[in-house]
């Protein structure tokens, strides 16, 4: 193996290229009209056109990536996060096209992929799961206020075909149940093609917890630890650091060991992510759902670890990965990432797209990771998501880990747009997030004190 | 009775026009969704009215600023 394509853009396309330098591997970047002269464009080895912004034109289009794959030489493809990456059918064309799929079988894909069967697979193999109801398809709900009753409120409303927040309602009584089921199925056949709900038993406090896997194919499997990534706005992910905080380490435990008995009864190869939703209160813990799939936060977890995640990716996938034992994979201080958006956290985290007019970001070292895809000038468009950088403090412990990442973002200017950089600093700061008491619900129960009052 | 614009504060691309010139909308509900980054973000109307006027069309960009519809209120 000599040359990657990398079918995805951004600062994880960055990451993969720099990941291919490291490897003596020649990298091939793709690009839609709005990212002609991106950042991942200019780094790569080559680059090549695959048409409109619309990412359904162009980062969605499997048929133009093969054509790229197949005029460049490439011999491998990796998908990154997001737009292909999950999507088991890219897997399999890639493969059938003679490619190298840097990345989990498409088997494990379509396994993890489908949120019900995930559950099925997790319960068999003894890892604990959310009590959940059967699937309604369709407009069919005949029985649904029968099984919320079974589950008892509050509760969510999930789209089977959702994932990341998205396609997701809490539902506090029986008298929106309906509404709330009917919007969610509509939704999710607009959204995903597939208008498949499922009822989920909701946990009041929450911490959202993963591990981080690597399996061989084989059963054998090992985990890089946890990363807690509590802190949330609408569903998505803003803060994420390891070790959880305050989580008993007997729970740390069996949560890892979960993960592995997951991996090794679906002989799961290569990077992944096991999905923890933890009660804050009893540090009881149920599977979510697995990623197949480098994540955002990795860094992280490479910051704690000193592993190559991405590297890792690519050994396993070209037959380079001989030793890695559990015992040698130590985690070492504590991590903490912040995710730098162009959001206006004062108009409810609306998005702001725009051009960073002036993008001044904090000197990296040894103790401050910063991974963007962007440059000062560039536009942030609003045909894709709003991650302008992510930035990876870590410490001897979490209070050091926390001072280092408040003073970056301190010495963080961007202008030309909105982002959400004084609202993580606020949150940093925060007494009850310094503490260690982090939830899914910290920002909405603490917002007054994170978002400055709207000028009117 | 006074025609209200209906202008959108993000940039994005139309995703779903939910209403047509003529159909009457109650206040706060959406005319039509936008997408932008990844989000779906609905346009409602601002009062109880009438709509006369669509000026966008699914796949449509808008700029921050920009009219999408009018209602008569």
């Amino acid at each position: 193996m000599k040359k990657i394509l990398i079918a995805n853009r951004g600062e994880i396309a960055c990451r993969v290229i720099r990941a291919c330098r490291k490897l003596g591997l020649s990298s091939v970047a793709v690009f839609s009209e709005a990212d002609a002269s991106a950042l991942h464009v200019q780094l790569a080895d080559e680059a090549h056109p695959i048409g409109p912004s619309d990412a359904r034109e162009s980062y969605l289009r499997i048929d133009r990536l093969l054509e790229v794959a197949r005029r460049s030489g490439a011999e491998a493809v990796h998908p990154g996060y997001g737009f292909l990456s999950e999507r088991a059918s890219f897997a399999a064309a890639v493969t059938q096209a003679g490619l190298v799929w840097i990345g989990p079988s498409a088997r494990n894909i379509a396994d993890m992929g489908d949120k019900e069967r995930a559950r099925m697979l997790a319960r068999q193999c003894g890892v604990p799961v959310v009590p959940g109801s059967g699937r309604f398809a369709d407009t069919d709900l005949v029985g649904i206020e029968a099984a919320a009753e079974r589950l008892s409120f509050p509760l969510l409303v999930k789209a089977s075909a959702g994932g990341g927040g998205i396609g997701m309602r809490r539902v506090d009584d029986v008298s929106s149940l309906r509404a709330t089921a009917l919007a969610t199925q509509s939704m999710a056949g607009k959204a995903f093609g597939d208008g498949t709900i499922y009822l989920e038993h909701c946990i009041p406090v929450a911490r959202h917890v993963e591990v981080q896997v690597f399996g061989f194919g084989d059963g054998r499997a090992v985990h890089f630890h946890e990363r807690d990534c509590s802190t949330q706005r609408r569903f998505q992910k803003l803060i994420e650091e390891s070790p959880a905080p305050g989580l008993p380490s007997a729970a740390r435990e069996r949560m890892a060991e979960a993960a592995l008995r997951l991996c090794a009864a679906q002989r799961y190869e290569g990077v992944g992510t096991v999905e923890f939703i933890v009660d804050a209160t009893s540090f009881e813990f149920y599977f979510l759902e697995m990623n197949t799939r480098i994540q955002v936060e990795h860094p992280v977890t490479e910051m704690s670890t000193g592993c190559d995640l991405v590297a890792l990716q690519i050994d396993f996938a070209r037959g380079a990965v001989d030793a890695l034992e559990q015992k040698g994979i130590a985690s070492r201080g504590h991590s903490i990432e912040c995710r730098i958006c162009a959001e206006n956290p004062a108009k409810q985290f609306l998005p702001s797209p725009g051009t960073l007019e002036r993008f001044r970001l904090p000197e990296a070292s040894t103790v401050l990771r910063i991974d963007s895809g962007y440059r000062e000038g560039d536009r942030v468009t609003h045909f894709y998501d709003s991650l302008i950088a992510k930035m990876v403090a870590h410490g001897e412990d979490r209070d050091e880990a926390i001072e280092r990442m408040v003073d970056a973002l301190g010495r963080t200017e961007i202008a030309g747009l909105a982002t959400n950089v004084s609202f993580l600093r606020a949150t940093l700061l925060h007494p009850r997030f310094r503490s260690g008491d982090v939830s899914t619900s910290f920002v909405d129960r603490y917002k007054a004190d994170l978002v400055p009052r709207k000028a009117a | 009775m006074a025609i209200i614009e209906i202008k959108t504060d993000i940039t994005g691309t139309v995703w779903k026009v939910l209403k047509r010139v003529g159909d009457t909308v109650e206040e706060d509900e959406p005319i039509l969704i936008l997408e932008s980054m990844k989000m779906e973000i609905p346009v409602a109307a601002p009062e109880h009215g009438v709509v006369t006027e669509i000026a966008v069309k699914e796949g449509d960009t808008t700029p921050e600023g920009s009219v999408v519809a009018r209602i008569e209120a």
